[in-house]
């Protein structure tokens, strides 16, 4: 039971960085209908510079925000190669964005070298019914929490949520009332890359990271972004943290080298499921 | 007020090599009822989007005085947001972004302002576009395809609301249409465009009764 607990707690943590992942998809895809290959390079280069800035002397909490900002303005960059150019189709966009994650990895291993990274999260660990866990997971799953209400708030309650559904929504419709459909993708492109780093910062701790370790976290932010549609963040986090779950019961239980193989599987019968359904993705509301 | 809201000389606009809108000279006074009517594929979207700046002029100028805002043809509801969602969108330019005066000046929208604007009819619809358009309290209204599709009650309560915001706002307006019969008896004034070219334009009521209009225009079929 007790190990059960400890599972499902973890489960729950490592989910939650990939339900970042994922929103940070969905940010993208609601806004430019681009899925975003390089999003998992968010989460490492964030990672990288968390492990730089702290060996360089900054204080937790600064290192940490400095690098989800970096990874902002990574995602900016990425997002002004992919659909900077008007009129660039949203497939061209993600094959962009497929070669920019690819070509991130001799960046990484320029500046970073090809060895896993991690750095301390928050210290100590606590005993629930049984179960030793680190605190750490809590901090993770709380920080998520907190920005997944205010991703709620910012589509459903402040005007720049709704023109940056609206510009998805209608583009023409958009351009006539007067907003720039571009510079919106592009604010979808840094909070996407905020978003990816925030997870980055927030799993390495429980989880080192290499360069390649996009791989799984962008598959798996797939998986968990796949189960809303790649337009829901609520679903997004429940897809996240089902995922989570499953992969760390699979691991205590099996084997911990099924990681990818258990996103791929939610993934593929979410898609299946979904295929039966309905014909093509659809734009849904938040 | 006096002098034009809209002052458009010598425009050109192309689409490629196709040449679109071909040395359009076209003006609308403050507070003026303008009717722009043509055929399918004259120009007359090219027009209205070159107006709100959408597209480029290849050639001629286009002057705006004070806000102009655009009922788009289509009605391009922002489908899976809210009726009062896509009012608030309509003042994206400007910082006032309060709902209650659109509402006042067409109640059918209050009862559905929480509903999702797709799901609307389309005379709702278009009611809603309108609304979205005077929520950036614009000094000229363009209005692309007003009636196309809607029903006959509906296309006259439009033109009551057109009206009336011409003549207590002074909203200058300049109306595309199909239906010619409807736009030279709205308006004051009107273009006949074909092909890229102004063919005619006058007084409506001397438009309406050149016979190569009502040929054109006012023949038999309905409106």
């Amino acid at each position: 039971m007790s190990a059960f607990l400890q599972y499902l707690i973890t489960g729950l943590g490592v989910g939650c960085g990939y339900a970042l992942v994922g929103s940070g998809l969905v940010v993208i895809y609601r806004v430019t209908r681009v899925v975003n290959f390089a999003q998992g390079a968010f989460a490492v280069v964030a990672a990288m510079a968390v492990s730089t800035l702290l060996g360089a002397g900054l204080p937790h909490g600064l290192a940490e925000a400095f690098a989800v900002a970096l990874a902002g303005l990574v995602g900016l960059l990425v997002g002004l190669v992919a659909i900077g150019k008007p009129g660039t189709s949203p497939q061209a966009a993600l094959i962009v964005t497929l070669g920019i994650g690819i070509f991130a990895y001799a960046i990484e291993i320029l500046i970073w070298g090809d060895q896993p990274r991690s750095f301390a999260g928050l210290p100590g660990s606590f005993t629930l019914l049984g179960a030793r866990v680190q605190s750490h997971y809590l901090l993770i799953i709380a920080a998520s929490v907190l920005v997944f209400l205010a991703m709620a708030v910012l589509f459903a309650r402040t005007d720049v949520g709704r023109a940056l559904t609206a510009a998805a929504a209608n583009p023409y419709a958009a351009r006539v009332v007067g907003i720039n459909v571009t510079r919106m993708g592009l604010l979808s492109f840094a909070l996407g890359g905020a978003l990816g780093g925030l997870a980055g910062v927030l799993t390495t701790p429980v989880q080192q990271v290499t360069f390649d370790s996009d791989v799984v976290l962008v598959v798996s932010g797939f998986a968990a972004a796949i189960l809303g549609n790649l337009t829901r963040p609520a679903f997004t986090l429940l897809g996240g943290l089902l995922l989570g779950v499953a992969q760390a019961l699979v691991a205590g239980y099996l084997s911990t080298s099924y990681q990818t193989e258990v996103a791929l599987l939610l993934m593929l019968t979410v898609m299946i499921v979904q295929a039966a359904r309905r014909p093509t993705i659809q734009e849904e509301p938040a | 007020m006096s002098g034009r809201v809209v002052d458009v000389r010598k425009l050109t606009v192309r689409y490629g090599a196709a040449v679109a809108l071909d040395e359009v000279d076209l003006h609308v006074e403050a507070g003026e009822l303008v009717a722009l009517i043509g055929p399918n594929g004259a120009g007359k979207s090219t027009l209205v989007n070159t107006l709100s700046g959408i597209l480029k002029p290849a050639g001629g100028s286009v002057s705006v005085v004070g806000r102009l805002a655009h009922v788009p043809e289509g009605r391009q509801m922002f489908a899976s947001l809210t009726v009062d969602d896509n009012l608030r969108l309509g003042a994206w330019r400007i910082r006032d972004r309060n709902t209650a005066r659109v509402y006042e000046l067409l109640p059918g929208l209050v009862r559905v302002r929480d509903n999702r604007a797709g799901l609307l009819s389309g005379g709702q619809q278009q009611m809603v576009a309108l609304g979205r358009a005077l929520m950036s309290r614009p000094q000229v209204l363009v209005i692309d395809e007003m009636s196309l599709g809607l029903a006959p009650l509906v296309v006259a309560e439009l033109a009551a609301h057109l009206r009336a915001l011409n003549s207590q706002d002074g909203l200058a307006v300049l109306l595309i249409e199909q239906n010619a019969r409807l736009a030279l008896e709205l308006c004051s004034r009107a273009y006949v465009l074909e092909a890229g070219r102004v063919v005619a334009h006058g007084p409506s009521a001397q438009i309406a009764a050149s016979p190569a209009v009502a040929a054109a225009y006012l023949g038999g079929g309905p409106g």
